[in-house]
């Protein structure tokens, strides 16, 4: 042992003190203060990494934005990265990241549509007029397509919507402050029970019916799927059958195509018929869980299907799980797999395919993914047998279809109309023709992917299939109308700028793509039209997924269709 | 999965492995294919978002991402068809588009304009985006993502190649951004500065500070990294004989991973303080008179000598007091940061010059515990399996180590297992980087390994989860370890330990019924006077589970030193020859008497601590230390520095004045690593190859040249002209190594023993079939708890424990002189709970003096919440406020280690005023 005279000298430190050393470990610290309201605010929520999207939520909806104090305990509480934390916070549109000494949003935001229909409809002036009127205690901002291309100008004040805005009706609502939804009037389980509902799900239960005479009818029916690719549902029943167990089930409620909304039509109407679908795609492919990801921008879709999906556990009628979880405002997680990846709790990155989410889809597992109308019409398919829809088309087309008809007709909303329908009998027989002083100028028949089609081409079946070969496609049928008063020059650059927003920025070709467009088409001069059809080759060869692939379709048909209005500057 | 699909490539019929993708056949077959987000460097996914590697398959819609896209049979495939050329070229356009121009590249050499060159598209038609600001605030590296592609090529090399999971790609879109954390400059992140992302960076918007990427260097040498076990091989990129920056290279331990040490730590071998002359203690300077020598400038105490003079004088002062008071009056520290060679020559030196087995080395203070507990059992000192056997494994239990701080690089195969699956178990009082991957973190009380252990394995036993057939084939004297468990309850060793009995339940079962199970641990296992019994008990733990012998178990010590392992190996121990032949048995001592042809001291030597009290105790009277810092690492060290201004003759051989150089008679200025040739060996067994990659600086000579004249002044006629002399001789009395010849290892950069002949390879994962103890098996040893030597008491009444920082090699005498790895951890701190500082009243950052009953030092306080309160852990690298003047000096009664992870101590604030007076 020593003792004190044995403290025995030492030389200088080599150490040259050029910098303070840290008074806490490295990096941003968790503060006691945060840690306790996020643990307060989760509750026995579990930790789970694929919960981090609905836990963001939690925190936004609680505190009107996400502090970094917040998101730095939330990393430290779920045992995730920080980074990891914040990547994905600022991914989705509709999380507000405030950093240390930023300002938090003001309490109230009031987000106007600029997607094509409203933008078609005001909405520049709109929002333009809302942030001069409404002053500093309100947040103006733009969000894209909110599924109500309907009642466009569209402005969105927390959970509530204001169609057919003007400035005095989005005020009056500002004023009215954050009420939950109104819900509309819907079929609950009650009366859809009363009308026959569930029997069906009943019957499978019960081993009346067996998985594969259910796949069988579908296959008959040629029931494709409604999202907008197509896939034969039936064929994709039977390829996640044949995969090995534990399977899941994923829906895909994310509809966010610019100028779709019959998903929100459906469900807004008659949610027990999709889930009876739903339950019923579990049970043909003995998925034990089933993930419903449905868009943030359906408050009421999500208060209906909270309320419906309990009672029908009550009652017996559901044996996997249901995991209902909400998108937080990315176009792109419409994309199947982005989807998976935001349900994981991660951005919204398209994966690469192969392998399939067939085959390695949610968490690792063969997955059936279905949108909310395919499921929807899987019940009347099987009971009524597929002779209804299969009599019914036009032009050799078979079946029908949900139109979402948008734009400049007089009566816009969602038709169920016949498959090889013509744009002109859409308008004429279902919408009331055009709207008073506009005459036909051209159609974009599948959202802002689908590309832009001129009037003297209005006489095309509509269908899977029938546009590719003028460049379009008719996706998830949604139909937008443009008149003499609107530039299809104008139209490209809104779709352009939209892809520019909504890229998840993981491919180059999309990601500087879609910028790089959008500069181009906005410039001073004339469209270097040679450098864009040049890089639209690349974007659709070479993008990951079909946002980067669909996203020049607009822009190539006005090169190809509409190149007057590129010759009036004006017009652009 | 040896199947093979045969496709065609380009108009030629190819085979791909079943995991192959298109790019890699291509690139096999030398066909081009350009890319940028993808890396062939090992563990690295491919991502298939740069789209740089398109390519045409015949029968389908859009093009195809070469790097991620596996061929399947008959698959028409083309690389150069129009379509995929253009595409690609635009991809490269629009990237352009977005580059500073070429002459301003933060990389001109970089990944992203070799390929633009290559594809001729290096300029743009698009308009450019913003500039993002440079991010210049972290000491290490420069962001610059004005040249970032998004690839994300640093978030996989950060999140899933090192883990260290501070990367991210926050926003979305052209707005996508690379973050650290949330979006903090990378200085002020929780960055660990392990450089993998710029080394993975394909464009410059990642590159090592001060632009020395930039240079071009005139020639590159293939070496071994010189800090830790792990054995990290390197390239040193060289330029006017100055390292200029270092690149990870793919050897086994690494992988081509390096940590910041490895990577930024080694402009100390630059230092305007190396020494470069032999140098002279003054007349009349006293040799405990210290305090105000500065090493920068020791001239003041010392005169500088010539060779000639310093050698004399040094040997002299050493064949004087052998000549008097005989061999065993003097002693030798060796050191495990030289090579081989020099450790096995240096012990020769002293058994063969001095005449005695007084040598040792750090190894005393780090795993002698350890090797006892394993030489008494198993028979054997080293590893069973190297550390990547953790990717084989169900389950790791990593105990007594902080591996992401003092095994950087080893600890990434553990977070990389934990990705795939692998259960993590981590068993240490203090928090850790790993906590947050572990399925069970347990954090016992400080000292109460055994009590938990024993609970384990009473657990174990008490629910027959023993592999019966394991121990009936493999071990003995298992019946006394059972019925010494009986004691040992979960709810009788709760209190203990602090952990729950359902969890010690529950974590035996996770290990005992894993398919293949690892232990890895380090100096909290071994640094305590029951830390050999610490290590028996891991042994009984895995030998009753059968988590032995094969893929994915093991027992794992992580040896410290780079070359720790190998100056064991080579006998830089007091009690055992090379290849642990004990000095005591006469058989042994006969061969070595006729391969050395002198007579040998039959007994065995003193150890480091014991060799301090010995001079205290005027039994030994002159010490020869080669590359060791007893005045900053020794236990105590107040005691031991006194030792030191005891002695009658110093003599240290250093590349710094070092805090114990400071007490010599002579100084000899000495070679740093990538100075000199030689061999290392790792904790994985591996022997490694270093080479010289720069020239001794001023009069600095090679540390083998150097023992060797010391030894031909003290009468031995030595002649070794290069190391390959030297481990040609080891070669004959060590039969791990005898199939490992120098021109072998020169080829082959890493050979793992044992290796018995030079066609084979290696044997990795070990004990397969029995052990090397004459029964041929394992042998179960209890034991029993024994509290800390030091327990806190009213005075004392806090735990203090001590360790390293990530920054800073032991003592810190090179690491302080790393210009970057200074200006990261630049003063003494003593991490804290955030709760006993605020208890205490002083502010994260403020000063505290911290005592115990061997001394006191002020020190900056650092709130770290992985402290549990009532615990201080002080980093031992500093010599302003040395955490070993603290430190209890108890051994352990088999391992002579010290107790440096467990004494009393009290903490105190430090007022400004106080501070000041």
């Amino acid at each position: 042992m020593s003792t004190a005279s044995e403290q025995a000298s030492v030389p200088k430190p080599p150490g040259k003190h050029r910098r303070k050393g840290r008074s806490h470990r490295r990096g941003r610290q968790v503060e006691p203060k945060a840690l306790e309201e996020v643990r307060a605010l989760l509750g026995d929520r579990p930790r789970r990494a694929d919960l981090l999207v609905e836990h963001l939520h939690l925190l936004q909806d609680a505190y009107g934005h996400l502090s970094a104090a917040h998101l730095a305990a939330l990393a430290a509480e779920m045992r995730l990265a920080m980074a990891e934390v914040y990547e994905v916070a600022t991914f989705y549109h509709n999380f507000d990241v405030v950093k240390e000494g930023a300002p938090a949003p003001p309490e109230v935001t009031v987000r106007v549509c600029d997607s094509l229909t409203c933008a078609m409809f005001g909405a520049e002036a709109l929002k333009h007029e809302l942030a001069t009127h409404l002053g500093d205690g309100v947040r103006v901002k733009y969000a894209a397509c909110m599924g109500r291309c309907e009642q466009a100008p569209v402005a969105r004040i927390g959970n509530r919507y204001v169609g057919g805005a003007t400035p005095e009706t989005v005020e009056a609502a500002v004023d009215a402050g954050s009420e939950p939804a109104p819900l509309p009037d819907y079929t609950d389980l009650d009366a859809y029970r009363g009308d026959g509902g569930y029997r069906l799900l009943g019957a499978c239960l019960n081993g009346e019916k067996t998985p594969d005479a259910i796949i069988e009818a579908l296959d008959q029916s040629g029931l494709r799927g409604l999202g907008g690719a197509g896939f034969p549902t039936g064929r994709k029943w039977r390829f996640v059958r044949q995969e090995p167990g534990p399977r899941l089930m994923a829906v895909n409620a994310d509809e966010s195509e610019p100028g779709t909304f019959k998903d929100r039509y459906y469900l807004f109407r008659d949610p027990h018929r999709f889930l009876e679908g739903m339950l019923l795609g579990a049970w043909a492919v003995e998925a034990d869980s089933v993930y419903i990801y449905l868009r943030d921008e359906y408050p009421e879709c999500r208060a209906i299907l909270e309320t419906e999906i309990d009672k029908a556990k009550a009652a017996g009628l559901v044996r996997p799980e249901i995991h209902l979880r909400r998108g937080a405002g990315a176009y792109i997680c419409g994309e199947e797999s982005a989807m998976l990846e935001s349900l994981e709790g991660k951005r919204g990155l398209p994966r690469h395919k192969p392998p399939f989410p067939s085959q390695v889809g949610l968490f690792g597992r063969p997955t059936l993914i279905n949108n909310v109308e395919t499921l929807f019409w899987v019940r009347d398919l099987i009971e009524r047998g597929h002779d209804w829809f299969a009599a019914e088309g036009r032009r050799g087309r078979v079946g029908l279809r949900s139109f979402s008809v948008s734009g400049r007709v007089k009566k816009p909303g969602v038709y169920f109309a016949p498959a090889g329908i013509s744009v002109r009998e859409l308008i004429d027989e279902y919408c009331g023709g055009m709207a008073d002083g506009h005459s036909f100028k051209g159609y974009l028949p599948g959202g802002a992917s689908g590309g832009i089609l001129p009037a003297s081409l209005g006489d095309l079946p509509l269908d899977f299939g029938t546009l590719e070969e003028y460049g379009c496609l008719i996706g998830s049928a949604a139909i937008i109308v443009l008149s003499d008063a609107d530039s299809a020059a104008a139209a490209a650059l809104n779709l352009m700028r939209f892809f520019e927003s909504e890229s998840c920025g993981q491919c180059t070709p999309c990601r500087a793509g879609t910028e790089k467009a959008v500069k181009l088409m906005d410039g001073p001069g004339p469209w270097d039209t040679a450098l864009l059809s040049e890089l639209s080759s690349c974007m659709m060869d070479a993008s990951i997924c079909g946002l980067g692939q669909a996203a020049p379709n607009g822009l190539l048909s006005v090169l190809k269709y509409f190149p007057s209005d590129l010759a009036d500057p004006e017009a652009k | 999965m040896s199947d093979k699909v045969e496709f065609q490539l380009n108009g030629f019929k190819l085979e791909a492995g079943s995991d192959e993708t298109i790019w890699q056949v291509a690139h096999r077959h030398g066909i081009q294919i350009p890319h940028l987000c993808y890396s062939d460097a090992p563990t690295y996914r491919a991502d298939g978002n740069c789209r740089a590697c398109m390519v045409e398959i015949e029968g389908e819609r859009v093009l195809a991402a070469s790097c991620i896209r596996k061929p399947t049979p008959g698959m028409v495939v083309n690389s150069d068809t129009g379509r995929a050329e253009q595409a690609r070229r635009m991809v490269f356009e629009l990237l352009m588009a977005d580059q500073p121009p070429r002459d301003a590249a933060h990389d001109p050499d970089a990944t992203l304009w070799h390929w633009a060159d290559a594809v001729g598209q290096t300029e743009s038609r698009f308009p450019a985006r913003l500039t993002p600001e440079p991010d210049l605030s972290h000491p290490a590296m420069a962001v610059n993502l004005d040249a970032c592609i998004h690839c994300n090529l640093c978030v996989r090399a950060c999140r899933e190649v090192q883990v260290n999971d501070v990367i991210g790609m926050a926003g979305h879109g052209a707005e996508a951004k690379i973050v650290f954390d949330f979006d903090d400059p990378m200085g002020g992140s929780t960055c660990v500065a392990c450089g993998e992302c710029v080394q993975a960076c394909p464009t410059g918007a990642l590159m090592p500070a001060k632009e020395v990427g930039k240079q071009v260097p005139d020639r590159q040498v293939e070496s071994v990294c010189p800090y830790c076990g792990v054995g990290c091989q390197l390239t040193f990129n060289i330029k006017d004989d100055k390292i200029q920056y270092v690149e990870g290279r793919e050897g086994p331990a690494n992988l081509g991973r390096l940590c910041v040490k490895g990577r930024f730590g080694f402009d100390y071998v630059h230092s305007p303080e190396r020494l470069t002359k032999p140098l002279i203690r003054k007349d009349g300077i006293a040799r405990g008179a210290v305090d105000d020598l500065d090493p920068a400038n020791p001239l003041t105490h010392f005169r500088e000598a010539t060779w000639e003079e310093a050698l004399d004088r040094a040997a002299a002062g050493l064949a004087e007091i052998r000549d008097r008071d005989g061999g065993r009056a003097l002693a030798g520290f060796g050191s495990a940061k030289g090579s081989n060679e020099e450790a096995y020559l240096f012990q020769k030196l002293v058994r063969t010059g001095f005449g005695s087995n007084n040598v040792d080395h750090c190894t005393r203070l780090c795993h002698a515990s350890s090797v006892a507990a394993l030489m008494e059992t198993i028979g054997s000192g080293a590893v069973t399996a190297p550390f990547a056997e953790a990717e084989n494994a169900d389950v790791v239990m990593v105990i007594g180590a902080n591996p992401t701080v003092n095994h950087p690089v080893a600890a990434t195969f553990f977070k990389n297992a934990v990705k795939r699956g692998t259960k993590l178990i981590v068993v240490d009082p203090r928090g850790q980087a790993l906590s947050r991957h572990a399925t069970h973190m347990l954090q016992q009380k400080p000292g109460s390994d055994v009590a938990l252990l024993n609970a384990m394995m009473h657990v174990i036993v008490k629910e027959d989860l023993v592999d019966r057939q394991y121990v009936e084939g493999y071990t003995e004297d298992y019946a006394a370890l059972k019925q010494h468990l009986d004691a040992y309850s979960p709810e009788a060793m709760a209190e203990i330990c602090g952990i729950e009995p359902n969890v010690l339940r529950e974590v035996a079962r996770v290990f005992a019924t894993a398919n293949a199970a690892m232990i890895f641990w380090g100096m909290g296992v071994s640094q305590h006077i029951h830390g050999t019994d610490n290590a028996r008990c891991l042994i009984s733990l895995a030998l009753m589970t059968g988590q032995v012998g094969r893929p994915g178990t093991g027992l794992h010590p992580l040896r410290g030193q780079n070359n720790v392992q190998g100056a064991s190996d080579s006998g830089l121990i007091p009690m055992v020859y090379p290849d642990y032949q004990p000095v005591g048995d006469p058989a042994v001592r006969k061969r070595f008497e006729d391969f050395w042809q002198t007579e040998l001291d039959p007994d065995p030597g003193l150890t480091v601590v014991e060799i301090t009290d010995a001079i205290h105790n005027d039994q030994i009277h002159g010490l020869y230390i080669m590359g060791e810092n007893p005045a900053m690492s020794d236990p105590d060290v107040s005691h031991a520095r006194a030792g030191l201004a005891k002695l009658k003759h110093l003599v240290v051989q250093d590349i710094f004045l070092t805090e114990t150089a400071a007490y010599a008679d002579v100084v000899l200025p000495a070679s740093a690593w990538p100075e000199k040739d030689g061999t290392v060996t790792n904790t994985n067994r591996q022997v490694q190859m270093g080479r010289t990659a720069l020239p001794l600086p001023g009069d600095a000579r090679q540390d083998l040249w150097i023992i060797q004249e010391i030894a031909r002044r003290l009468g031995l006629d030595w002649a070794y002209a290069h190391p390959r002399d030297v481990f040609a001789e080891m070669r004959q009395v060590m039969a791990s190594i005898a199939g490992i010849s120098w021109e072998r290892l020169d080829r082959e950069h890493a050979v793992t023993y044992p290796c018995e002949k030079e066609d084979e390879p290696g044997q990795e994962v070990l004990f397969g079939d029995g052990f090397p103890t004459p029964s041929g098996r394992g042998k179960f040893v209890p034991a029993a708890i024994i509290p800390p030597d030091e327990t806190p008491d009213e005075d004392f009444p806090l735990v203090l424990t001590t360790g390293r920082l990530l920054e800073h090699w032991h003592t810190g005498s090179i690491t302080r002189r790393a210009e970057m790895l200074d200006d990261l951890e630049p003063e003494a701190v003593a991490h804290l709970a955030p709760a006993d500082l605020y208890r205490l009243g002083v502010e994260p950052g403020g000063t505290v003096r911290v005592s115990s009953r061997r001394g006191e030092i002020e020190i900056a306080a650092r709130a770290d919440g992985d402290v549990p309160p009532g615990m201080v852990f002080i980093p031992f690298c500093f010599n302003e406020a040395a955490a070993n003047l603290l430190t209890n000096a108890a051994l352990d009664p088999f391992g002579k280690i010290a107790e440096v992870k467990y004494c009393a101590c009290k903490v105190e604030a430090v007022t400004e005023r106080a501070a000041a007076e």
